[in-house]
């Protein structure tokens, strides 16, 4: 197919051929950008938590009157929630992955050191690494002997006094590394806020914080040996007893103590749900935003294109009457149409290159990979050449005679 | 002349209809995605309090141990009790109050409804003339009430219907936490945007539903929700001593008089910190903030940037369907040449034909602007079913509507001025010989 006379036919259409690549320069910036956003959240949604995700559930309760014995009681509850048939481990914890509301310190690995060398989430809880399901890559997980009792731990850190702290600590493998790079872990000494020492005795292969400022340290958490009973409970079960166990475990906490309201019984799954919600609604409407950005373009594509054939059904009919086949009329729309793509792909890979650039500055999204500009090419070749198909049928149905009227 | 140039312009869209539903498609898809994003943004973006929003400040010290210290580093956005017990009793501000957010577990005398927990605010008497919330029934209370731990509340509208079935319940006896609390005001609707005083409990949350005295939440040590740093050996003191921690997680503002005031505010801040640090009690030199209302707003960047970008998506796609209307108004406007050339050579000005096509622009944008608001109100009903905390602000309001017509309206006649122009350009003769 020769160009050049589709080249010197655009050149008398300025204009308008502008307007096409411009279209489609912008459709292929944000179609790109939004492409690669939508690609963020859904890397987002599936984060590791590192935690038996469809085997967990969580039950809140909190106390209608006054504080009375609380570790007593929370003994009472897990001993009564371990006897339901199915459960197979339980926790009194201070705080669930992906949960929202979190507790958390700074870590300094030398005590003298002005700034903290990263902030971790503190999970408490005995029991807790059974019954969130937690892989141990080094190392041990804690141990009974391990675990102190909060009140004590904390009556013993304002008194400063290092018998009744804890004294070991299991942290998660992306800390480590963060921590000493390309060392080993275990044995070493870690402080939590200003001066509580802790002997690194596990390394965990991932355990998620409950709520995340920053997704490269999604990963910061540890396990500390406290004894929680801030009415938080963990269960651990087969994922198609859940709903019964949840029923079952309601039952006997209000039976072993009616006097309290239950805050939280849900799935560890509804909690997942809860906390990519926005992602997932904003990733939807990214890709809606797409759609219909290349609905409308195409849309332009085929409008413009039924006005140009409308326009040059003389040109068509002289051409087909000097010999030019169906095939040379429809070919002859179908280059043009690739060529403007082309010119506007080519424009719009360098907007949607700073259309980026102006993301990462304001919304500290990483560069666009590469991949993403032929990917967006080819799409926009395909609509391109989809929408003008069309019009491109209907001059090519143009029949040599009209050459010969109106003259 | 205007009337004609309307008849023209509508028997012309409706040679081609496909072409004119397809521009104005265009035109309603891009201004409602627009709108839709730019209400939730105004929305969002709003003051909470604008007649007072000036006169409210919220300052910060530094009372933090010289632990992890950089010179100049934004203070802690909250005070520990003793700063904020210290700078509520200065009354150096028109009015004033230290505050926290907690949850208390309400029990109905009714037997039909079992226990339930709320929202509480904890805070002190100045709260409601300062934020100027709304009482349906009874008032706030006053300080000698703070001071002497009194057993009062102040309940929302939305809790008045559910307890006591929206009848005037004040000197009502509401049973919290095992204790009998007079109510003694109960809150007409109100819900500021955002929930300004404790941006911790979500930035669009609801007001809560029970107000309680701050030294009664501590006598009767209610749980506390919210924010909460501590240092030092903070961390290791329980909810029972809050009072002599080393830990920020109370919220203060102040009132003053005037904007001009807050100069000598912050200038008895600097003092306060001063002499605190020449008592021992804070380590670090001098570092206090004072930010208005809205200035506290833009420090914790309220508006969430997915809100931000969602409007700069949309703004691109306006530009996108506008282009594509100038391209499809341009080859309707150059097909009907042989038209215009015929009323050129007829006598019309080159002027005048402009100003045909052009209101045949506006009308396509009047048709786009109508579909747009539609468009828009389907959208915010969209955002309305959405999970997040805000979206039940999400309508469309007058100004915002009239912005609509406004926006369509002037975005469509700005594509049709390239193809009237263009248009206008051919020669009468040339188009006339080609017929």
């Amino acid at each position: 197919m020769d160009i050049l006379p589709i080249l010197s036919t655009l050149r008398r259409h300025k204009i308008t051929a502008l307007l096409v690549i411009l279209e489609i320069a912008l459709t292929c910036a944000i179609v790109c950008n939004a492409v690669f956003l939508v690609s963020q959240r859904l890397e987002r949604i599936h984060m590791v938590s590192g935690v038996a995700e469809h085997e967990l559930l969580e039950v809140e309760l909190a106390n209608i009157g006054p504080k009375a014995d609380d570790s007593a009681r929370t003994a009472e509850d897990l001993a009564a929630l371990r006897q339901i048939p199915g459960v197979t481990s339980v926790a009194s914890v201070n705080q669930l992955p992906f949960a929202n509301s979190s507790n958390n310190s700074g870590i300094k690995i030398d005590r003298k050191q002005n700034k903290s060398s990263l902030n971790a989430t503190t999970y408490y809880g005995e029991n807790i690494a059974d019954t969130f399901g937690l892989q141990l890559v080094a190392g041990r997980f804690l141990k009974a002997d391990d675990y102190v009792d909060i009140d004590t731990a904390k009556k013993a850190f304002v008194a400063g006094d290092a018998k009744g702290l804890p004294k070991n600590t299991v942290i998660t493998l992306a800390m480590a590394e963060r921590l000493w790079p390309g060392q080993q872990a275990l044995g070493k000494q870690i402080y939590m806020g200003n001066d509580l020492p802790l002997t690194v005795v596990g390394v965990i292969k991932n355990l998620v914080r409950p709520s995340i400022w920053d997704d490269a340290t999604a990963q910061y958490s540890m396990l500390v040996p406290i004894q929680v009973s801030d009415g938080v409970y963990a269960i651990r079960t087969a994922p198609q007893e859940r709903d019964r166990v949840l029923k079952a475990a309601l039952e006997k906490l209000k039976q072993a103590n009616p006097h309290r309201v239950v805050l939280q019984k849900r799935t560890w799954d509804e909690i997942r749900e809860k906390f990519f919600q926005n992602d997932r609604a904003m990733t939807g409407l990214l890709v809606g935003v797409c759609v219909a950005l290349l609905v409308v373009t195409a849309l332009g594509i085929v409008g413009l294109g039924s006005f140009w054939v409308a326009q040059r059904r003389r040109q068509i009919g002289v051409r087909r009457a000097l010999g030019a086949t169906r095939g040379n009329i429809l070919h002859y729309f179908q280059t043009e149409n690739f060529l403007l793509a082309t010119i506007g792909i080519v424009l719009g890979m360098a907007l949607a290159y700073g259309v980026n650039l102006f993301l990462m500055v304001h919304y500290e999204l990483p560069r666009l990979p590469v991949m993403y500009l032929p990917l967006g090419a080819v799409v926009l070749w395909l609509i391109g050449q989809v929408a003008v198909l069309g019009p491109a049928m209907r001059a090519a149905a143009v029949p040599p005679v009209v050459a010969t009227r109106s003259v | 002349m205007f009337g004609y140039y309307l008849d023209l312009a509508l028997r012309s869209l409706r040679r081609n209809k496909m072409l004119t539903a397809l521009m104005v498609l265009a035109i309603a898809l891009g201004i409602g995605a627009c709108m839709t994003t730019f209400t939730v943004l105004h929305v969002l973006s709003g003051d909470p309090l604008p007649d007072k929003s000036a006169r409210l400040f919220y300052p910060q010290v530094d009372p933090l141990d010289m632990d992890g210290y950089e010179a100049g580093k934004e203070p802690e956005r909250q005070v520990t009790w003793i700063d904020g017990m210290n700078l509520l009793k200065a009354k150096r501000g028109e009015r004033q109050a230290l505050m926290t957010g907690g949850a208390v577990p309400v029990q109905p005398t009714q037997s039909s409804m079992d226990p339930f927990f709320s929202d509480a605010r904890y805070t002190t008497a100045d709260f409601f003339p300062m934020f100027e919330t709304p009482f349906l029934y009874g008032h706030g209370w006053s300080e000698a009430e703070d001071d002497g731990k009194a057993r009062v509340a102040v309940i929302s509208r939305s809790l008045n219907d559910k307890l006591f079935d929206g009848k005037d319940s004040t000197n009502q006896i509401l049973r919290m936490k095992d204790t009998a609390f007079r109510v003694i005001g109960v809150l007409d609707n109100w819900r500021p945007n955002p929930h300004f005083y404790d941006l911790n409990m979500g930035q669009y949350s609801v007001a809560e539903d029970v107000f309680l005295p701050l030294a009664t939440s501590r006598d009767l040590n209610l749980a506390r929700n919210g924010s909460r740093n501590c240092w030092g050996k903070g961390g290791g003191n329980d909810d029972e001593h809050l009072e002599v921690a080393t830990c920020v997680w109370l919220q203060f503002w102040v009132q003053l008089q005037s904007a001009d005031k807050a100069a000598d505010y912050r200038t008895f801040l600097d003092n306060y910190s001063k002499e605190q640090k020449a008592l021992g009690r804070f380590e670090r030199p001098s570092n206090v903030r004072l930010s208005n209302l809205m200035e506290w707003l833009d420090v914790n960047k309220v508006v969430p940037s997915d809100v931000r970008l969602q409007s700069w998506l949309a703004l691109g796609f306006l530009m996108v369907c506008l282009v594509n209307t100038v391209g499809l108004m341009l080859a309707k406007f150059l097909r009907r040449s042989g038209e215009l050339g015929v009323r050129r050579a007829l006598g019309a000005s080159r002027r005048e034909v402009f100003m045909q096509l052009l209101v045949e622009a506006g009308v396509i944008g009047l048709a786009g602007g109508v579909g747009g608001v539609l468009l828009a109100y389907l959208g915010l009903w969209l955002v309305r079913l959405q999970p997040a905390d805000y979206a039940s602000l999400a309508h469309l309001d007058l100004p915002m509507l009239l912005i609509t017509f406004v926006l369509a309206i002037t975005a469509s006649l700005l594509s049709g001025l390239l193809p009237a122009w263009r248009a206008c350009q051919i020669t009468p003769a040339l188009q006339l010989k080609s017929q």
